[in-house]
């Protein structure tokens, strides 16, 4: 349908819309109106990647010149993939409207999943795939080939080394399939294609760290214009993705590791210097003149590249005492005799960033400033040495990246030196963490260089959390609830079992029998009225496995097993993957089973269990993070410190929304029904309740605060015989699903509500 | 003469007694030292001919006679017993395994209500067509380990109680005990002893490390795991849930502050392997479950591969590759269409419709001598115009042509569903005259055969009616006849020993079935009348 936003016209591709995406649409314009950064909350389920979309595109073929670029940021591969499929969808409705777009959308991914290379694509390691790949990519080698038939290069990158630059640039939607298909019919490398149109394509799909990282985004991310909106969708997470970008941890096996990969690089000096001394001099002379980029980075050399590097180190000339290749590996062996005597402490330390220059000066007398310059030396040297395979060299590329953020970053940051492991004193197993505490930092410049960056996901409450701790200023700030024409969700709250003792995860009763029993006697219940598919979600693997265990002895688990089929998430991702296949086939048969999995996990991320996947959703104990660790202990400090946000709130925020992006992995869709069942007292508390999202809260009536397990069971029989009663559109029209004369009847009422607000 | 056992008097021509050799039995012969020399022949329907040898030579020479007779029967019986045993036994078979139709048996035949020729080919035809088509394969239940409950035994020891069935099930989810049952028993092990060690092994304990100790199933353990761990190495083919490849994140072997790694060893190696074994044995099951299906369909690709051998299994990789890319690209299409965003009626299937003759449809029914038809004048055409659109709105409207009609309002079905469990309004009425504790349990079954007797005759009664054919009529007067019959022979000895015994139930529990005899009879007597009356 062919929509009016505000002034704007735009091509939905549905005959029918829900009321809440046309309040999204008429949000995000504003934001795009106003050249500001967006904050907005949609359930799961209610369009909100074809709304963005829609809005956005259509927003490019009216205004060309205020916007001209779209980057979706989003976390995982199928979800990536989700986005460019609904792009697709979008471009096929205009074409079908006789309005042809002309933009080129596509998606980023890693070597792994774009490669076309017989014998490199077949590895399943990424890392291992970048090697390979750049083993017969890399500048020199393929300098060498050119007077070497012998050695193998990548015909596929040749080929678009030669001819794709040029290549007339086509227009439409490429999903990773279609830019490997595009990559065979031409013989080009989909990857380097890829990063080569992410230059000048309007829409780019990819993930969060092409954008967070540093490292990555410094290649990949480079040359897009101010004029762009980026989104990140399910950005509930995004303060983290920020601080692992940032942060680095380095135990003995790496010190050993490069320590290894130092005597390797000497011994490769010392080899040169007699072969062909000239190269080394060479860098050395270009080095001296300030040509940092004296090899004229080619992106092939670019694999494991460089952190973040302040804007003027770019302009500086590396310092003297770094600049030969013998002297950088001396200092690297000093750096790296420095980190192994602070690991050989007995107690855990704690130091600021500064604390640590001064003392690294006054012990082995290393300087701040060439440590800055410590990444770009090594890569540098690196490039000379014409080492292929870098990834054997990632220990030390680490340790050189630690010197360089170590060295640039003294706000935000913090040292931890654990000596040994909590649980085991007597083991010692020293960890030399170098963590940011700010995500803020590494967010940033993308605020500042960008005109527009939405955030957005089902689950952001509370609102006025995200700008805190991202340190931006939204210009708008709303969250949507979901309009239903009948009760599709039920969320309810457990906080005792049928003998009356309370439901909780708290530490104190945790391992507490009759909690264990509750829980397992609560979900037997569930399981034998709720059909199909059932999913559990515990507060940490640990957890999990003991509870497991205690149900095995009091019998819970064969109960469980005459009702359905049991599957377990574990740890390992391949097995977890192969549970969740057989998961979905139980359902799709007919018997049912059930998933106990965990909060924080892979599967509480990224799979969606819509419809029959997932008619109950059971959350065991509020997820809190493990509040022992001395890195979030410092991050606490540092949040309440900064942003005045105290510990409670953080943690109460930080378990409330792992709770809700849990449960919400139920409803996907308003044709969709699901139970969401909070087994713990604690989640009555107003403190916790009130961060629910506003979608769950609506729901979330006083009467359903405080059930025992037969009162909830009795509610979840209704409600299900409710929910199995036939839903049709005529139901929802009007109310959850408006036509396009029911939306323009509907605008005023909604344009004046607007305004009120 | 070649089927038949015949006796004629000397001087005749008629046959005296003749018997098909398939219509026999057995034979017995008379003992030795008796004074009559004889043989027997025992029919199936267990009437029997006894035939006299006597001979002017003796005893001795009767015998030999009588012996010459029964050796050339005891050649011939058997090649014509195959036979017809074989159509018994399988009617023996499936009065045996299908207890109602063995009721029903006892019901029609034994009371003589019907004849058997009758009674296996119209009452039991659904049994015997059955055979046709394999029967369904009962399913693996998820907790049939758990279902075995052991008891002690009351001096030290804990009893188990295997049945076939969990037997069965044991096999078919664990195939490597199947085999290891097939190599040991009864060579190394005796059967008990097996499942003994079954009891003790780690598929019915799942606490129990199996690595270090030298057990019976520790191979099967390890063959078990090997499958696993292919399929796992194999991954996923849903991208959706193929965890191993979600993650887009090029952040290297320390980076970030994620404490994964180092907390691997210090977890519980035993709830671990716990947890492995729960989800391998959902897989098994869920295999066991499908795998007859898929059994069958792999017999035909070898056959395949064997024929294209020559071109190499490239392209058959390509084209696996090219369909898995579609169930990706499918995968995610269906992830996300928002179905009630989508206009559907247009694409609602519609039928084609296949005539064979076109002009037949066009033209109608036409009554040759009905040629009065008005041609349709300019004043009518407003009129069918009117009718069109009304027609028109009736088929739209009528509820079953909507694509979710609804035969109750969602409201009101959830409503009486709610009076109707237990507490509700419409189950109070039930409390008062409670027939389970008046009536005895062997009485209700006696009702229950009785009612699946006289259901299955007016079953066949009433579908003679309308009796448009002569077949028909002779087949409505026959089962007639038999209701009748079922009547005096059955239920009204049932209705007189009921009063003698359950005094205060009296008529109450036959009364419906006497309404439905009651109505069957006459409606056969009024279309009797009825075709009377047209003769």
């Amino acid at each position: 349908m062919k929509l009016d936003v505000d002034g704007l016209q735009v091509l939905f591709p549905y005959e029918y819309i829900y009321p809440e995406q046309y309040s999204y649409m008429c949000e995000l314009k504003k934001g795009l109106d106003a050249k500001g950064h967006c904050l907005l909350e949609m359930p799961s389920g209610t369009g909100k990647t074809v709304t963005l979309l829609a809005l956005i595109v259509a927003y490019m073929v009216e205004y060309p010149l205020e916007l001209t670029k779209l980057i979706y940021c989003s976390r995982t591969i199928p979800e990536i993939e989700k986005v460019i499929e609904e792009l697709r969808k979008l471009f096929e409705y205009y074409e079908s409207h006789g309005q042809k777009l002309d933009f080129l959308g596509l998606v980023l991914s890693s070597r792994k999943n774009l490669c076309i290379h017989p014998q490199v694509s077949k590895e399943r390691e990424g890392k291992i795939v970048d090697g390979r790949c750049h083993s017969l990519t890399a500048s020199y080698i393929r300098e060498r080939a050119a007077a070497n038939r012998e050695i193998p290069i990548c015909t596929y990158y040749e080929n678009f080394d030669a001819k794709g630059r040029e290549a007339p640039l086509p227009r439409g939607v490429f999903s990773l399939d279609d830019l490997k298909e595009f990559g065979r019919s031409y013989n080009y490398c989909p990857y380097f294609y890829a990063r080569h149109a992410v230059g000048f394509a309007q829409i780019v799909v990819y993930s969060y760290h092409y954008l967070l990282d540093p490292k990555i985004a410094e290649v990949v991310s480079k040359e897009i214009a101010k004029s762009s909106a980026v989104i990140f969708d399910e950005a509930h997470n995004i303060d983290n993705v920020c601080i692992d970008s940032m942060s680095v941890k380095v135990n003995r096996k790496i010190i050993d590791k490069s320590a290894s990969n130092l005597q390797i690089l000497e011994n490769t000096i010392s080899r040169a210097k007699e072969a062909n001394a000239s190269k080394l001099r060479d860098e050395y002379n270009k080095l001296v003149q300030g040509l940092r980029d004296a090899h004229r980075s080619r992106e092939t050399d670019a694999a494991l590249s460089n952190p973040v590097l302040p804007d003027q180190i770019l302009k500086e000339v590396v310092p003297g005492n770094i600049r030969t290749a013998d002297h950088f590996v001396g200092f690297l062996k000093r750096f790296l005799e420095y980190i192994k005597t602070r690991l050989r402490t007995q107690h855990v330390v704690h130091e600021s960033p500064a604390a640590f220059l001064k003392d690294i000066a006054n012990k082995v007398c290393i300087e701040r400033k060439p440590l800055r310059f410590c990444a770009e030396r090594l890569a540098s040297l690196l490039r000379t040495l014409e080492i292929a395979d870098q990834t054997d060299f990632s220990p030390l590329i680490l340790i050189t990246h630690l010197a360089t953020l170590v060295s640039t970053y003294t706000k935000g940051f913090t040292i931890i030196i654990e000596p040994f492991e909590d649980n085991k004193p007597t083991v010692p197993n020293p960890i030399f963490h170098f963590s940011c505490l700010d995500a803020s930092i590494a967010v940033k410049p993308i605020f500042d260089r960008f005109q527009t960056v939405v955030i957005t996901s089902g689950t952001l409450s509370p609102l006025d959390m995200f700008p805190k701790i991202l340190n931006f200023h939204p210009a708008v700030c709303q969250s949507f609830t979901m309009t239903l024409a009948r009760p599709c969700l039920l969320p309810m709250i457990v906080a005792k079992g049928s003998d009356q003792v309370a439901m909780t995860s708290r530490f104190e009763s945790r391992e507490d029998v009759a909690v264990v029993r509750n829980y397992g006697q609560l979900l037997v219940e569930i399981c034998t009225v709720v059909p199909d598919g059932v999913v559990c979600f515990f507060t940490s693997y640990m957890y999990l496995e003991s509870v497991v265990a205690s149900w095995y002895d009091q019998g819970v688990i064969d109960n469980l097993q005459r009702k359905k089929l049991l599957f377990i998430e574990t740890q390992d991702a391949a097995e977890t993957s192969l549970a969740l296949f057989n998961y979905i086939k139980a359902c799709e048969s007919g018997r049912g089973a059930v998933l106990l999995s965990v909060a924080r996990g892979k599967v509480s991320e990224g799979v969606d269990f819509d419809h029959h996947l997932g008619r109950a959703v059971l959350m065991f104990g509020i997820p809190f993070v493990y509040t022992q660790s001395r890195i979030l202990r410092a991050r606490l400090d540092y949040l309440r410190d900064q942003f005045q946000i105290r510990e409670a709130d953080f943690l109460t925020f930080d378990a409330m929304r792992h709770a809700a992006q849990c449960v919400g992995r139920a409803i996907r869709g308003k044709t969709d029904y699901g139970i969401m069942i909070f087994a713990d007292k604690r989640f009555g508390r107003i403190d916790k309740r009130s961060k629910l999202p506003k979608w769950i809260q609506e729901h979330l009536s006083d009467y359903l605060c405080n059930l025992s397990t037969e009162e909830a069971i009795q509610i979840t029989k209704k409600w299900l015989r409710q929910m199995a009663q036939p839903f049709s559109r005529e139901d929802q029209l009007g109310r959850s699903l408006l036509t396009l004369e029911q939306l323009e009847a509907k605008k005023d009422v909604m344009d004046s509500m607007a305004h009120q607000k | 003469m070649s089927e038949r056992l015949a006796w004629i008097l000397e001087h005749k021509d008629t046959v005296c007694v003749s018997h098909r050799y398939a219509d026999i039995k057995l034979q017995k012969i008379s003992p030795e030292g008796k004074p009559k020399i004889q043989l027997q022949v025992v029919l199936h329907d267990n009437t029997t001919s006894t035939f006299q040898f006597v001979s002017r030579q003796g005893t001795s020479a009767a015998i030999k006679e009588r012996d010459k007779v029964k050796d050339l029967l005891v050649t011939l019986l058997p090649k014509f017993k195959t036979k017809v045993n074989k159509e018994l036994e399988e009617k023996n078979r499936l009065l045996s395994e299908n207890p109602s139709l063995l009721q029903l048996y006892r019901d029609l035949v034994i009371t003589e209500v019907v004849t058997s020729e009758e009674f296996w080919a119209s009452h039991a035809s659904a049994y015997l067509n059955k055979n046709s088509h394999s029967k369904q394969q009962v399913g693996v239940s998820g907790a049939f380990l758990a279902d075995i409950k052991p008891q002690t035994d009351g001096c030290n020891g804990l009893k188990y109680n295997l049945t076939a069935d969990v037997m069965e099930a044991i096999f078919r989810t664990y195939p490597a005990v199947k085999q290891k049952h097939r190599e040991t028993v009864p060579g190394k092990y005796t059967e008990a002893q097996f499942w003994t060690k079954f009891f003790q092994s780690h598929y019915f304990h799942r606490d129990r490390i199996n690595a270090g100790t030298k057990d019976l199933f520790t191979d099967c353990a390890k063959i078990d795991d090997q499958v696993l761990s292919k399929e796992m190495n194999e991954g996923v083919s849903d991208p959706l849930v193929d965890v191993t490849s979600f993650e887009d994140n090029t952040l290297a072997e320390g980076y970030g502050t994620s404490l994964e790694n180092n907390k691997g060893p210090v977890q519980n190696i035993v709830h671990q392997s716990m947890i492995k074994r729960f989800n391998q044995h959902s897989i098994m099951v869920l295999k066991a479950c499908q795998d007859n299906p898929v059994s069958q369909d792999a017999s035909v690709p070898p056959q395949v591969n064997g024929t294209s051998d020559s071109k190499g299994d490239s392209p058959q990789k390509d084209a696996d590759s090219l369909t898995n890319h579609k169930n990706r690209k499918r995968r995610i299409h269906d992830k996300i269409t928002y179905d009630d965003l989508e206009n559907t009626e247009t694409s609602a299937p519609v039928v084609k419709l296949n005539l064979t003759k076109v002009e037949r449809y066009l033209q109608g029914p036409v009554s040759s001598e009905d040629a009065t038809v008005q041609p349709v004048t300019e004043s009518d055409l407003p009129l069918l115009a009117q009718a069109l659109v009304r027609l028109k709105d009736e088929v739209a409207n009528y509820p079953l042509h909507s694509s979710n009609h609804m035969l109750v309002a969602p409201a009101i079905a959830v409503n009486a569903l709610g009076e109707l469990t237990p507490g509700g309004a419409l189950m109070r009425a039930h409390h008062d005259d409670s027939l389970a504790e008046l009536v005895s349990e062997s009485l209700a079954k006696e009702v229950r055969a009785i009612y699946a007797s006289t259901c299955e005759l007016l079953r066949h009664f009433w579908a003679c009616f309308p009796p448009t054919s002569a077949d028909h009529q002779t087949k409505a007067e026959h089962t007639y006849n038999a209701l009748r019959r079922l009547h005096n022979a059955r239920i009204k000895p049932f209705e007189s020993k009921v009063m003698v015994e359950f005094s205060p139930l009296s008529q109450q529990l036959t009364s419906h079935l006497n309404l439905l005899l009651n109505t069957a009879y006459n409606k056969y007597e009024v279309t009797l009348v009825k075709i009377r009356r047209r003769s």
